[in-house]
């Protein structure tokens, strides 16, 4: 376990027996959240980000499902503890929010009567009225104008934000070290997502809360993180700061997702860039780099599955899975269109 | 609120309007069939014929005749063919019996449905699950009458266990009451236990995959609790919904056949026989009987919903 960390995740591999044959969907993943600090989960849809997350608090729950590695939070193992054991780090320790806070609230409970249940599974001896009293606080603090009334509302009764304010809040009550948010801005406008956001932002500097907040939108990524995971079917590809992430990028993969953001500084394209090819069926993933068939850089040592190591000079924590070097992937960034940001004068 | 009653009751009167002109319409094409000459007995004179139909109404046009039928039905002072008796008395007569029936059976299906429908999907694929479904799917495929027989067969006759037959006032004899009323009880709530608990356990597993269920769980609550609070608690909302219709049909006539079977002098029983001797006054007051229980409980079963879901609002027209 490296110094300092808060929750430390290591070759965490999750897999399931499907009906088409067993599959993959977390392939080997570590990294270490410190304290405070916000680290982003990236990739797309099947990637196993949200799997990585659920797993760690033990909500992978299907039968079928093999779970090896390790999650280690303070001195308690995660992976393999008993389900009562993992109930009392479940909302205590580690909270969590999750994408459409339509959904993920009750739609037959007060907004309230969920959060004080929230409060009172892990402090019976709270009161309800006492309880109660520290739901309001708690929606007053995530920003919900005039808490006293709102907490009597039913979740249709708000609006997608206030919703997810309430998750929040909900997510927050027993005041946790470590906040899990799975795409918790992706079924909003994008107003209130960059209002999420920085409440997301808020409470993690005012609460030194560790925040692992998984998306697959660079945009949320570049407003909140401090630290970047690039997924890429059930594998870490590419792994560093924001800073590393954004203006030197190594993947080709995180280069084209990079791409694909549209941007206001540069001409408008013709076309929206997008990755070619679609992602691998974890079914039946290519010998080597996942990445392979979609890469247009690819040769053929790349049927060789690169390691996630530190390949850039003098950044340890920045790794990859690409056998390019590095200095032939900033000249091909270039000739490709610009990707990554250009470095602050 | 008011929207709703106005509107429940303005479809509830067109829909006993529809179902007592299609009673009487039946009833009026039957061939070959004269309550005159029946009632006259047979043997009877031309002329006595001709004066009881006089007397009766029957020459009149059948609109006149549906509308007396009705002003008398209304009213309460309707007299049977057969027996000349008050029909709406003896429907007063038959209620507490029919109710009896119904209720009970109410309370077995439901308590059993929902316990072995929760079980089954709490341990959903496990030997439990598979032994309930065997036993839901015997239970909705046992037709009443057989199961009826059986049981008399084995638990009455043979064995003594229970009494056969007949029907017991709550008032006069509790425990007798409730000794004649098992198995009747038995015979109407099990296919309805097989069919709710595999309703159930359906909309339970459903359920778990929710949204709501994870956050449950990542609130950390004990999985007894996400199980009762949340997956089992929506799962209720649409077995009362089913729960409310079938009640209501079944004392609007659906435990005709176990009254029938058991002798229990309810409802059902004297529509039986009022249907075997043609009887058109105690049909059409036990058909709209019936229609009146199927309107009010789905009316009831509307603002149940209300209550249950925090989403449906009475007298909207989303639904």
């Amino acid at each position: 376990m490296s110094g300092g960390a808060l929750l430390s995740v290591r070759d965490l591999r999750v897999g399931f027996a499907t009906e088409d044959g067993p599959l993959q969907a977390v392939d080997g993943v570590s990294f270490d959240l410190a304290p405070g600090e916000v680290l982003a989960i990236v990739g797309e849809s099947g990637s196993g980000k949200s799997v990585t997350a659920q797993t760690v608090v033990g909500l992978t729950r299907s039968p079928g499902a093999r779970i090896e590695g390790s999650a280690r939070l303070g001195e308690t193992e995660l992976i393999g503890a008993s389900d009562s054991e993992l109930r009392l780090v479940r909302g205590e320790r580690i909270g969590m929010v999750f994408q459409d806070p339509m959904t993920s609230l009750n739609p037959v409970y007060r907004v309230g009567a969920q959060i004080v249940e929230a409060i009172r599974a892990h402090r019976p001896r709270i009161g309800k009225g006492e309880a109660h009293r520290q739901a309001v606080e708690l929606l007053d603090s995530v920003g919900i104008p005039d808490p006293g009334r709102r907490i009597d509302a039913y979740p249709h009764e708000l609006s997608g934000g206030m919703r997810q304010r309430a998750m929040i809040a909900m997510a927050l009550a027993l005041d946790p070290e470590v906040l899990i948010a799975d795409e918790p801005t992706t079924a909003l406008d994008v107003t209130v997502q960059a209002q999420i956001l920085a409440l997301i932002e808020r409470l993690n500097r005012a609460r030194g809360l560790a925040t692992i907040l998984i998306t697959h939108d660079f945009g949320v990524v570049a407003e909140a993180a401090d630290r970047v995971l690039v997924m890429y079917a059930g594998r870490v590809v590419e792994e560093g700061t924001l800073d590393e992430i954004f203006y030197d990028p190594q993947h080709p993969y995180t280069w084209g997702l990079l791409g694909s953001l549209t941007r206001i500084d540069r001409p408008r394209p013709r076309r929206l860039p997008q990755i070619g090819g679609s992602p691998p069926s974890l079914l039946d993933l290519p010998q080597g780099c996942s990445f392979r068939p979609r890469c247009p850089h690819a040769f053929d040592r790349c049927a060789e599955l690169p390691a996630l190591d530190a390949r850039v000079p003098e950044t340890a924590e920045h790794r990859d899975r690409c056998w390019l070097d590095p200095e032939t992937k900033r000249e091909q960034r270039q000739v490709e269109g610009e990707i990554g940001l250009e470095a602050p004068a | 609120m008011a929207a709703f009653a106005v509107r429940r009751l303005g479809s509830m009167v067109a829909v006993l309007f529809a179902v007592s002109v299609l009673t009487f319409l039946v009833f009026n094409v039957i061939p070959a069939y004269d309550p005159a000459e029946e009632m006259a007995g047979k043997g009877a004179g031309p002329q006595l014929v001709q004066s009881i139909r006089e007397e009766w109404g029957f020459d009149e046009s059948l609109p006149q005749q549906y509308l007396a039928m009705m002003e008398k039905v209304l009213s309460g002072d309707v007299i049977s063919y057969q027996g000349q008796e008050n029909v709406d008395q003896r429907i007063l007569e038959g209620i507490p019996a029919t109710l009896s029936l119904c209720v009970g059976a109410a309370v077995i299906w439901m308590f059993f449905g929902i316990l072995f429908g929760y079980l089954s999907a709490v341990r959903a694929g496990g030997l439990l699950d598979k032994s309930l479904t065997i036993l839901a799917v015997a239970g909705i495929s046992v037709p009443v009458f057989w199961l009826a027989a059986v049981m008399l067969e084995y638990l009455s006759y043979k064995t003594g266990i229970f009494p056969a037959k007949g029907y017991v006032k709550l008032t006069e004899d509790p425990v007798e009451w409730a000794n004649h009323l098992i198995l009747p009880w038995i015979a109407v709530a099990v296919t309805l236990v097989g069919l709710y608990s595999r309703v159930l356990r359906s909309n339970m597993l459903d359920a778990m995959d929710e949204g709501y269920v994870r956050t449950a769980r990542a609130k950390g609550l004990s999985e007894r609790r996400v199980m009762t609070r949340h997956v089992l608690r929506n799962s209720l909302i649409p077995i009362v919904t089913i729960f409310g219709l079938d009640f209501g049909a079944l004392v609007g006539g659906g435990a005709i056949l176990t009254e029938k079977i058991f002798s229990i002098q309810g409802v059902g029983f004297y529509a039986v026989e009022s249907i075997e001797n043609l009887d058109l006054p105690p049909i059409m007051a036990i058909t709209l009987f019936g229609a009146f229980f199927v309107v009010l409980f789905n009316a009831l079963v509307d603002i149940a919903y209300a209550f249950l879901d925090p989403r449906v609002e009475l007298g909207s027209s989303a639904r």
